[in-house]
C-alpha cells in the first residue's frame, strides 16, 4: 500500500472540507434566506458538478489554471510559480467539484429552521451576524457536519479531475485514487485490492457517521 | 406641578398603512388599517386571516407595507413617502409570537438575557434575575425551553421580551391553549407589569374569555380592514359583521329580510327563511325588502314547554326540538322554529323541563338580544 498517496488524499480531503465550508455558509446563508428571484441561476452553477462528468469540470480547471488561463497568469505574477500541477490547484479544483456536497446539506438545514427563531433574534435586537452566529449555526450543526463529512468523502475518492489538473506526481499530487489506477495499469491487483479497500471502508465509515447524526439533512433515501 | 416627562412616556403608537398580498389562487388579499393605539392594553380581536398577525409583523419591521407610516411619538418607524424603515432590531420592541420561538438550544436564562447582550453582565443578571421573579420563573432558570410546561413555556417568552423594557409590546395569541386558571395568573402578573410600564401593548386573541379579561379597549379586524374600536362590551356584544359574529360567539347567525321598520318603538321587523316566522330586532341600518342577517347567542334564547304568556320578551317562536347533546355544565338543544336555532341551557333545566328530541317547545328572545350583522 502507498502510504505517501494515502496521506497526500487525506491532507487533501481535509483541507478541501475545510476551505469549502468557509466558502459555502456565507453561499448556503445568501441562498436560503435571499428572496432574490436570480437565485435558481446560482443554485444551478452550484449543482453543476453533480452532473458534469469529471473530466469535464477538469479540463476546464486545467485551462483557466494553465500559464495561459487567467487564474493560472494571475497566480504566476502573484506568487512567482504556476498553479496547475501543484496541491494549491488540486485544492481550488477540488473545492469547485464538491462545492454542491458542502452546499447543499446547509442550505437544507438553514431552510428547515423555524423563520420565527430568526424573528425572534431580530427583535430581541440581534443584527444578522449575532443571529448566525447564536441562533443559525448552533440549530444547524447536523447540516454542518454533513456537508463537512460529505465533502471530505468526496474529495477523497475524486480521481478524473485530479488526473486533468495535477496529473500524476508522488507526494504532490498523486493521490490514492491515481495510485490505484497506476496499479492497476502496471497489473499489480494484490496493491491495488489494498488501497481500494481501506476507501471503501473509510467512505462507508463516514457515510456510516453522516446518515447515523442525521439523516433528515441531504439524503438520497426518503425519510422514514 | 411637577414635570413628569422624561420619567413617564405616554407615547401613542400610530399605524396608518396599506398592504398587498398577491392572490395565488386563493381570494386577494390586503390589509389596510388607521388606527392609534394608547398606552395600556389593546385587544385586536378577529377572525382568523383577518390580517391582525400580518399588522404586528408590519409594525414589528418583519414586514414591510406597501404605504403608510407607523409611528410611536415622534419616532418613525416606517414611512413609505420617506423610503424609512427603521430594522426590527432598532425599533426596540418587544414581541411574543403565537409558537413562543424560545431558542430550543438556550437554557431558560440564555434565552431571557438574549436580548440584553448590550448590557453589562452584571446588569444582565440583575434585570433577569427581577424578571423571573416577577413571572414565576426563578426556580426554571438553568432548563431548556424543552423541558417547560406550556404555561411555564408562555412566561418565560413573556419575561425574554419585557426583560429589554420595549416601547412597543406585541403579543399575538400568548395564552392559546391554557386552562383559564392559569390563563388568569398569568393576566394577573401581565396587568400587574402594565401599572408599572405604561406602554401600548397590543394584545392579539380569538378568545372572549380573554377579551373579558383584559379589559380596556378592543379593535375588530375583518378582512384587513378594522371594523370597530372601543369598550368590549360595546363592540363584541352587537357585531356588526357575520364574521364578527361568529368570533365573537354568536351561534345563531340568520339570513332575514326586513319587513318593515317601526320608528317610533325603536324597532323593525324582519322575517327569517322566507315568512315562516317574524322577528322583532332594534332599528338598524337596512331598508324593508332588504337581506340581513340576524346573530343571536345560543344563551340569550329562553325555551319554555307551554306557550309563555305575560312575557316581557317580544319574540315567542314556537319550535320542535332536533337534537339534544350535553356539552360539560352546558347543554347545547337544535330546535327547528323556521329556521333552526341553536339553544344552551344548564342540565337542570333539562331534567325539569324534560327536554327530549320531538318535544314541542316556545322560544322567546328579547329584542335587544337579536343583533343586526352585515
Amino acid at each position: 500500500m502507498n502510504a505517501e498517496a494515502l496521506l497526500l488524499s487525506l491532507r487533501l480531503a481535509a483541507t478541501v472540507s475545510i476551505l469549502l465550508l468557509m466558502l459555502a455558509l456565507p453561499l448556503a446563508y445568501g441562498l436560503a434566506f435571499s428572496t432574490w428571484r436570480g437565485k435558481f441561476l446560482v443554485e444551478s452553477v452550484v449543482a453543476l458538478p453533480l452532473v458534469l462528468p469529471p473530466t469535464v469540470l477538469g479540463f476546464y480547471a486545467l485551462i483557466a489554471m494553465g500559464p495561459r488561463g487567467p487564474l493560472g497568469k494571475l497566480w504566476q505574477s502573484l506568487f512567482g510559480h504556476p498553479l496547475a500541477f501543484t496541491f494549491t490547484g488540486l485544492v481550488l479544483a477540488s473545492m469547485l467539484y464538491s462545492l454542491p456536497f458542502a452546499v447543499q446539506p446547509l442550505v437544507a438545514s438553514f431552510e428547515s429552521l423555524d423563520r420565527r427563531l430568526l424573528d425572534a433574534s431580530a427583535v430581541l435586537g440581534a443584527d444578522r451576524a449575532r443571529t448566525f452566529a447564536r441562533i443559525i449555526l448552533p440549530l444547524a450543526w447536523p447540516g454542518v457536519l454533513t456537508a463537512l463529512v460529505l465533502s471530505f468523502a468526496h474529495t477523497l475518492g475524486e480521481f478524473g479531475v485530479v488526473l486533468m489538473v495535477g496529473g500524476n506526481l508522488p507526494g504532490v499530487t498523486r493521490t490514492v485514487s491515481i495510485d490505484i489506477y497506476d496499479r492497476v495499469q502496471a497489473l499489480d491487483y494484490a496493491a491495488a485490492h489494498e488501497t481500494a479497500l481501506l476507501l471503501l471502508l473509510i467512505s462507508f465509515v463516514v457515510l456510516s457517521i453522516v446518515y447515523g447524526v442525521n439523516r433528515r439533512v441531504w439524503s438520497p433515501w426518503p425519510a422514514k | 406641578m411637577v414635570a413628569l416627562a422624561g420619567e413617564i412616556n405616554f407615547a401613542m403608537l400610530n399605524v396608518q398603512i396599506r398592504k398587498q398580498f398577491r392572490s395565488n389562487g386563493t381570494q386577494p388579499f390586503a390589509l389596510d388599517v388607521a388606527i392609534s393605539f394608547a398606552p395600556g392594553f389593546t385587544v385586536l380581536f378577529g377572525p382568523s386571516g383577518s390580517g391582525k398577525s400580518t399588522l404586528l409583523d408590519c409594525i414589528a419591521g418583519l414586514q414591510r407595507p406597501d404605504s403608510g407610516e407607523i409611528r410611536l411619538g415622534e419616532i418613525k418607524f416606517f414611512d413609505a413617502a420617506g423610503n424609512l424603515s427603521l430594522p426590527p432590531q432598532r425599533r426596540e420592541l418587544a414581541y411574543v409570537f403565537q409558537s413562543l420561538a424560545l431558542f430550543p438550544h438556550l437554557s431558560v436564562e440564555q434565552n431571557i438575557r438574549y436580548g440584553l447582550d448590550k448590557l453589562p453582565a452584571s446588569e444582565q443578571s440583575e434585570r433577569a434575575q427581577n424578571i423571573a421573579k416577577t413571572f414565576r420563573i426563578g426556580n426554571l432558570i438553568s432548563r431548556r425551553p424543552a423541558e417547560l410546561s406550556g404555561g411555564e413555556k408562555q412566561r418565560v417568552a413573556l419575561a425574554r421580551a419585557l426583560v429589554t423594557r420595549p416601547r412597543v409590546l406585541l403579543l399575538d395569541e400568548p395564552l392559546t391553549g391554557l386552562d383559564s386558571a392559569l390563563r388568569r395568573s398569568i393576566l394577573e402578573d401581565l396587568h400587574a407589569w402594565n401599572e408599572a410600564n405604561r406602554i401600548p401593548i397590543l394584545y392579539v386573541t380569538h378568545n372572549r374569555e380573554e377579551v373579558d379579561a383584559i379589559g380596556e379597549r378592543v379593535v375588530t379586524l375583518a378582512n384587513g380592514r378594522v371594523q370597530e374600536s372601543g369598550a368590549p362590551r360595546v363592540v363584541l356584544d352587537a357585531p356588526r359583521s357575520v364574521e364578527l359574529a361568529h368570533a365573537a360567539g354568536f351561534e345563531n347567525v340568520l339570513p332575514a329580510v326586513v319587513v318593515e321598520h317601526r320608528s317610533a318603538d325603536g324597532v323593525m321587523r324582519v322575517s327569517l327563511d322566507r315568512a315562516a316566522c317574524e322577528l322583532e330586532i332594534p332599528l338598524g341600518d337596512a331598508e324593508p325588502g332588504s337581506e340581513v342577517r340576524i346573530a343571536i347567542r345560543a344563551g340569550d334564547i329562553l325555551v319554555a314547554t307551554e306557550a309563555p304568556h305575560f312575557l316581557s320578551a317580544r319574540n315567542v317562536l314556537p319550535g320542535t326540538i332536533e337534537s339534544v347533546e350535553t356539552r360539560g355544565t352546558m347543554v347545547a338543544l337544535r330546535v327547528k322554529a323556521g329556521s333552526i336555532f341553536h339553544v344552551h341551557v344548564t342540565p337542570g333545566a333539562v331534567r325539569t323541563l324534560d327536554l327530549s328530541p320531538g318535544l314541542l317547545v316556545w322560544l322567546a328572545i328579547k329584542t335587544h338580544s337579536c343583533h343586526l350583522v352585515r
